[in-house]
């Protein structure tokens, strides 16, 4: 395969996945994009999938000839412990929020939109922290405003959503990646899902000798069936969830479970509930808890899931479990709550198996197990869905409608 | 070559679509038929082919988002099958659709005994789509050209001149029954592509069975005679 820009896979790789037709379509769109240049604006460059999306989304879209930057805003550590827990709070969890969280939230706001330069025709600002970028609008007449937001807010803290609303409302249009996620605005909102990219480190094909030595690195049995959920250490991911239902299943298979997380620089809870989770894991056979390094992180989660039997997201709340994606792209049996966007990508007994609780993760990780070919099926079946819905090459011909949707009258365009 | 039809050529075209959320969402089948009632013609189309657009591996998949979400989070799995069971190509415009999916749920209301409602969280969502039309490089003089093409084009393509061009331009008939029929001059071949029904196959079968029916008719042997 050829590649190049620091390893990163050119477009015409792609043809093999997509078609050729679907990179065409690009190209299409891209050349209606001449002249606008778009601007993408985080909160960190790498951990999460919002900083994994945009370090393919940017040069690919790059290579198409878009005129493209991706900007990171600057905040201290006291910012980002107050927008973790707007972040909780925007998925419903109870959050003790003082006046002083608001107003640490403001200065630093403040900070950051003198330190950001905005220098796109199209700004797509990315979740609650960077969201106060909108003051700079009115200096910045022509430019339109999109916010995406990557988070499910359909029920949350009001507190949190009426602050953060003031700033959404200035926006000119805002992305959710599900209709669920969604809350009544003036603004119109648009529906993209997020997306992975097949020849990622993390979701390339690999060979076995590879995925071996990463299993022999944490001392994990190749022979013995692997359960396994990928996702940083957060109560929202409910990994003692999976403790518990791994005990169930333990009962009757002899399974091992691995955790496997790292951490991401905007979630400074991660340390707490890694040790939180080693303590419950304490005495229970089989259970590796695994942090990874960044540096090794995508070849070593492929390597993991690869090795998985089955792979597990029994999270409390999501955004969209772009650790779903992965999984089903890997023709994986997935395990998973029905929860935020995993619903969109598994459709119950057809490209894998919802769950509510503890024990219903726990009969179906069973079912799956002892029932290989209603698990090759049901992979089958999610790789096929992926293929055909959330790949980089859709993420990025949604990202060029929009940009090329903004001003556009009418249900049907001509380009 | 067969002999070109230079007059009137067929331009492939396909296209992508782009979602919105209307922010509408109804808990019950009585919500679901008032804001059907309402919203734009985009927001029908959208819901009685997702399906066929997203999950087009599956079949048989449940045939449009109504049914299923009668069935799935109603438990209504009567009003789902009605639902489920109207032929969609018996209607040329979005309007006539709309109003008989209106006669459906409203028949089925008037018998019932109870509305459920669906879980919190479990409600219907309308959604609208907007469509961006793009040129392919496919064009045919013939049906040699047009087999060739079909063969190939992106599937969007295929679902853009069948459903699309059908139902959602109003022009009544899918485009290549049209062309092949006014261009080309051959009305059996035409009236047989625009007999079969295509919403029960999935995007690539009938990319296969229109590529079928054009080479097994007669009309594919004197459009060889030609060449």
């Amino acid at each position: 395969m050829r590649r190049d820009r620091g390893g990163l896979s050119c477009l015409n790789d792609y043809i093999s996945i997509v078609g050729e037709d679907t990179v065409e379509e690009l190209r299409f769109l891209a050349s209606r994009l001449k002249g606008r240049k778009i601007q993408h604006i985080n909160s960190t460059r790498s951990g999460g999938g919002v900083a994994e999306m945009l370090s393919r989304v940017v040069p690919l879209m790059r290579e198409l000839g878009v005129d493209i930057e991706w900007d990171v805003i600057e905040a201290n550590p006291d910012f980002f412990n107050v927008t973790k827990k707007f972040h909780n709070a925007l998925h419903g969890m109870s959050e003790a929020l003082s006046d002083k969280d608001f107003d640490i939230y403001i200065e630093s706001a403040q900070a950051y939109n003198k330190s950001t330069k905005i220098c796109g025709d199209i700004v797509f600002v990315h979740d609650p922290q960077p969201i106060a970028l909108i003051q700079n609008k009115k200096r910045t007449k022509d430019v339109k405003w999109i916010w995406r937001c990557h988070i499910d807010v359909s029920s949350p803290d009001e507190r949190v959503w009426d602050f953060l609303s003031a700033f959404i409302e200035g926006y000119d249009a805002s992305v959710f990646s599900s209709p669920k996620f969604t809350r009544p605005l003036k603004i119109p909102q648009f529906l993209i899902c997020p997306a992975i990219d097949p020849l990622s480190d993390k979701s390339r094909p690999m060979e076995e000798d590879t995925i071996l030595k990463v299993l022999s690195k944490y001392g994990i049995d190749r022979q013995k069936p692997i359960i396994s959920q990928v996702s940083r250490y957060d109560h929202l991911k409910d990994p003692v969830g999976v403790i518990e239902a791994f005990k169930l299943v333990k009962r009757y298979i002899d399974a091992q479970l691995v955790l496997i997380g790292n951490s991401a620089a905007d979630d400074p809870e991660g340390a707490d509930v890694l040790k939180e989770v080693k303590e419950k894991a304490k005495g229970v056979p089989d259970v590796h808890v695994l942090l990874i390094e960044p540096e090794n992180n995508d070849i070593e989660v492929n390597a993991l899931q690869r090795a998985s039997s089955v792979i597990v997201q029994k999270s409390i709340k999501e955004g969209f479990a772009l650790t779903v994606t992965e999984a089903l792209w890997k023709e994986k049996p997935v395990v998973a709550s029905a929860v935020g966007g995993i619903p969109l990508q598994i459709k119950n007994m057809y490209s894998g198996l919802l769950c509510h609780c503890v024990e219903g993760a726990a009969l179906r990780i069973r079912q799956v197990l002892n029932n290989p070919s209603f698990a090759k099926r049901l992979g089958h079946n999610g790789r096929m869905h992926i293929r055909r819905n959330f790949l980089l090459t859709r993420l990025i011909r949604e990202h060029m409608l929009l940009a090329l949707s903004l001003g556009q009258k009418g249900d049907i365009v001509s380009l | 070559m067969a002999e070109k039809n230079k007059k009137n050529p067929f331009y492939f075209y396909t296209h992508v679509e782009l979602r919105e959320s209307t922010g509408l969402k109804a808990r019950n089948a009585r919500e679901l038929v008032n804001i059907i009632k309402d919203v734009p013609g985009s927001v029908i189309y959208y819901h009685m082919h997702v399906f066929l657009q997203q999950h087009q591996f599956l079949s048989p998949e449940p045939p449009n988002a109504f049914a299923y979400w009668a069935v799935k989070a109603l438990g209504e799995d009567a009003l789902g099958e009605f639902l489920g069971s109207i032929d969609v190509y018996q209607y040329n415009t979005v309007r006539a659709l709309r109003e008989k999916i209106i006669e459906v749920i409203e028949g089925y209301l008037f018998d019932a005994k109870d509305i459920r409602n669906a879980p919190p969280g479990k409600e219907f969502d309308f959604t609208k789509s907007r469509t961006f039309v793009l040129p392919t490089q496919y064009v045919a003089y013939n049906l040699t050209d047009m087999v060739e093409a079909l063969r190939n084009v992106a599937i969007g393509s295929i679902d853009f001149h069948v459903f699309n061009a059908r139902l959602r331009l109003g022009r009544g008939i899918n485009d290549f029954s049209n062309w092949i029929d006014t261009s080309l001059g051959y009305p059996r071949l035409a009236a047989k592509l625009e007999r079969f029904d295509p919403y029960t196959y999935t995007l690539e079968n009938l990319r296969f069975n229109i590529i079928d029916i054009i080479m097994n008719s007669p009309e594919w042997g004197i459009n060889n005679a030609k060449r």
